[in-house]
């Protein structure tokens, strides 16, 4: 790598992403760890310029990738958080009332009538996420994240359709407004709903599974340095016994991390019986689950790790 | 790339096409254009990109997984597409286990003789159709069955419905600055009337679980064809599952115009049609695996069940208390409350009961029609229910 290239840097990216490895191994440089399919379905999103659809359990690190990615490629990240109700005026643009209120005071006062057209340009306009991602004069696309879509309803999903098809935005008193290039569209989805398949069809999509015990115990060493090797591996390999039983819902990746994160500020060292009961909350969130592993089962799933090992 | 190459991934999506995946010329040569950036000598790149490009569903992915590696082992025969379409049926009929049951209870079941009753036939003078209504479905004859369903078919009711987060111009508490400033230019600016919008409304989303064991099997049928008619038009929002000792989907084999055939095939979709009963069992793998998915957006949930369960009743309890806790309201629909003597001791009903809203029976027209006038005048948001304590315990 060029030494020189740190002081001054116009937009192109450090490393040239030209092929599935490269993109992982910037991927891995930025602390996450993919897998060779998510780093080919990425792959693929950038190069045929398609939204990516990532759909998976809570906690596997689908929001992840878009921040990441909007690292890599040196631009702006644009989120958009969906829940239901989610309509144009927040996800696209909304005027700005108290300004045009105000503009119309002022002319009055002058003794002007206010001109319509003035009073809807854009200078009274507020831009939403979806208006910012296919608007802005960059040098760059930016990547939008249009994350957790299954909150969002049916209307919302036929309008992100529609954007999605031309990257164009129509605001009757302005225009058309069209993205000269169009952003980066990640979509994360926790399947609390299926999702409208028109939408699905324009995406690539791919399912990020529970990582396997190997990928996770890098991951937990990658992002909790302070764990010990021993604590590591014991906390991925308990976390992915406790996947196999039978519970409400299982821990995520993130689940994990903030386990090991708990366990390293308590100053543990390796896994026992009595500190996992104690801690399991970092790990389950639902009463039964909890009770369920907590004592004997926890000192069950402990042998049979260590045996598995 | 070379011909030959697009013309394998034309038959490759062809193979797919058979499966009932999305893969039409268009989208293959979607995948062609993939390749371009992929290289197709590393095979499990190709794999994985040919994968995020054709399948949108996880369910899917096992089925082109097997495709793929039968399509790609060697070159292109009449063989392995034998072997996909053995596949392919598997897809569509999940092991068809029994021939769908006639209805029981008369051997001139109405559809024997092959052609549709002539409408005037179903039309019941005031004083039959009045017997009928409260005659119990399990004492039916043939002739009065095929009345019913058709009485059950004509059904117009709609479902309560729930506030949405959506707005709309109206006369609702909140105001609406967009068209109030655009009315306020036309008098200089000042505001004359405070425009307003209200919340709008949706049908509540229906989620059925039907007890489809032997005593409960004539019941559950006409529920469920009266829970189509009633569901008509708003189908995304309902939901039927089917248990016996197992819990199975049926949402997909009732979509379709004819409900008769539908249940026929639903019967096909369930293993355990007419088989013994494990209702917490049943309600567990629900709560599990799709409650989060079906369950969201203030859904109502109907049982329809008798309550002879074989299981244990403290983990029916507990599934109990886990479904009340994640629905808007939980109906049990229950036809042995149409007797008079009927009183609920058998241990599954006893555990289930704390956990349910409404307790209904449902053993003749006159009760689904009670039972649609309940569905339609759902109250709205309702006040925090306080949960046994057994519930978190147990």
């Amino acid at each position: 790598m060029p030494a020189s290239e740190s002081s001054y840097t116009f937009p192109v990216p450090k490393t040239p992403i030209d092929s599935i490895d490269s993109l992982q191994t910037a991927l891995r440089k930025r602390k996450y760890l993919a897998q060779r399919g998510l780093a080919t379905s990425v792959f693929l999103a950038l190069k045929l310029q398609r939204p990516l659809f990532l759909e998976g359990e809570a906690g596997v690190g689908k929001t992840e990738v878009a921040k990441v990615l909007a690292d890599i490629l040196q631009t702006e990240l644009i989120r958009m958080q969906c829940y239901e109700g989610l309509d144009v005026h927040h996800a696209v643009y909304e005027w700005n009332y108290a300004r045009q209120i105000l503009h119309i005071r002022l002319a009055e006062a002058r003794g002007d009538r206010p001109d319509e057209a003035e009073l809807f340009g854009p200078e009274f306009l507020l831009r939403r996420p979806l208006l910012q991602a296919i608007e802005g004069r960059r040098e760059k696309p930016p990547v939008l994240l249009v994350d957790e879509i299954d909150r969002s309803d049916e209307e919302f999903e036929a309008y992100l359709l529609e954007i999605l098809s031309d990257f164009q935005i129509t605001i009757p008193e302005i225009g058309t407004v069209r993205a000269e290039r169009p952003p980066v569209v990640v979509i994360t989805s926790n399947r609390t709903r299926e999702v409208h398949d028109a939408l699905k069809r324009r995406c690539l999509y791919h399912w990020i599974d529970y990582p396997s015990f190997d990928d996770e115990l890098a991951i937990v060493r990658e992002k909790v340095p302070g764990a010990s090797a021993r604590l590591a591996r014991e906390v991925a390999g308990f976390v992915s016994e406790l996947r196999r039983a039978d519970l409400f819902k299982v821990p995520g990746v993130a689940e994990t991390l903030d386990w090991a994160a708990a366990l390293v500020a308590l100053d543990r060292q390796a896994l026992d019986p009595q500190i996992v009961s104690e801690t399991l909350g970092a790990l389950l969130k639902y009463q039964d689950d909890v009770e369920k592993i907590r004592g004997d089962a926890a000192r069950t799933l402990l042998d049979r790790m260590k045996v598995g090992a | 790339m070379s011909g030959r190459l697009l013309g394998n991934l034309l038959r490759f999506g062809k193979v797919l096409r058979g499966l009932g995946l999305d893969a039409g010329p268009a989208r293959m040569i979607g995948v062609a254009q993939a390749l371009e950036h992929v290289s197709i000598g590393n095979k499990s790149d190709f794999h994985d990109a040919a994968r995020s490009l054709l399948v949108r569903r996880r369910e899917d992915m096992a089925l082109f997984d097997r495709a793929f590696e039968a399509f790609w082992r060697k070159p292109v025969s009449g063989e392995t597409s034998l072997d996909l379409r053995a596949l392919g049926e598997q897809r569509r009929w999940r092991s068809p286990a029994f021939a769908p049951p006639a209805p029981q209870g008369d051997s001139r079941a109405p559809e024997a003789g092959g052609q549709d009753p002539p409408a005037s036939a179903v039309v019941l003078t005031y004083s039959p159709a009045e017997v009928l209504r409260h005659k119990d479905f399990g004492q039916l004859t043939g002739e009065e069955l095929t009345a019913v369903r058709a009485s059950i078919a004509g059904l117009a009711w709609r479902l309560a419905v729930r506030r949405t987060r959506r707005t709309r111009p109206g006369h609702g508490r909140l105001p609406d600055l967009r068209r109030t400033l655009r009315h306020s230019l036309s008098s200089g600016g000042e505001v004359v009337i405070w425009e307003r919008r209200e919340r709008k409304t949706r049908p509540r989303p229906l989620v059925v679980l039907a007890d489809v064991s032997g005593s409960m099997e004539r019941y559950t049928r006409l529920v469920v064809l009266f829970l189509y008619a009633l569901a008509e038009g708003l189908d995304p929002s309902v939901e039927v599952f089917a248990f016996g000792t197992r819990l199975t989907r049926i949402t997909k084999e009732l979509a379709g115009r004819d409900p008769e055939e539908a249940l026929a095939r639903a019967a096909r979709a369930v293993p355990d049609w007419s088989g013994g009963t494990r209702i917490g069992e049943s309600l567990k793998a629900f709560n599990y695996r799709w409650a989060r998915r079906v369950l969201s957006r203030g859904a109502v949930v109907i049982v329809i069940s008798d309550g002879w369960d074989r299981g244990e009743p403290e983990l029916l309890a507990r599934e109990m208390a886990r479904l009340q806790r994640s629905a808007h309201r939980v109906i049990w629909l229950n036809p042995l409350l149409g007797s008079p003597r009927y009183e609920p001791l058998a241990r599954g009903i006893r555990a289930a009961l704390p956990f349910v809203d409404d307790f209904l029976p449902v053993h003749n027209l006159s009760s689904l029609e009670d039972l649609a006038r309940r569905l339609e005048a759902l109250p709205g948001p309702r006040a925090p229910r306080r949960q046994a304590p057994a519930a978190a315990g147990a």
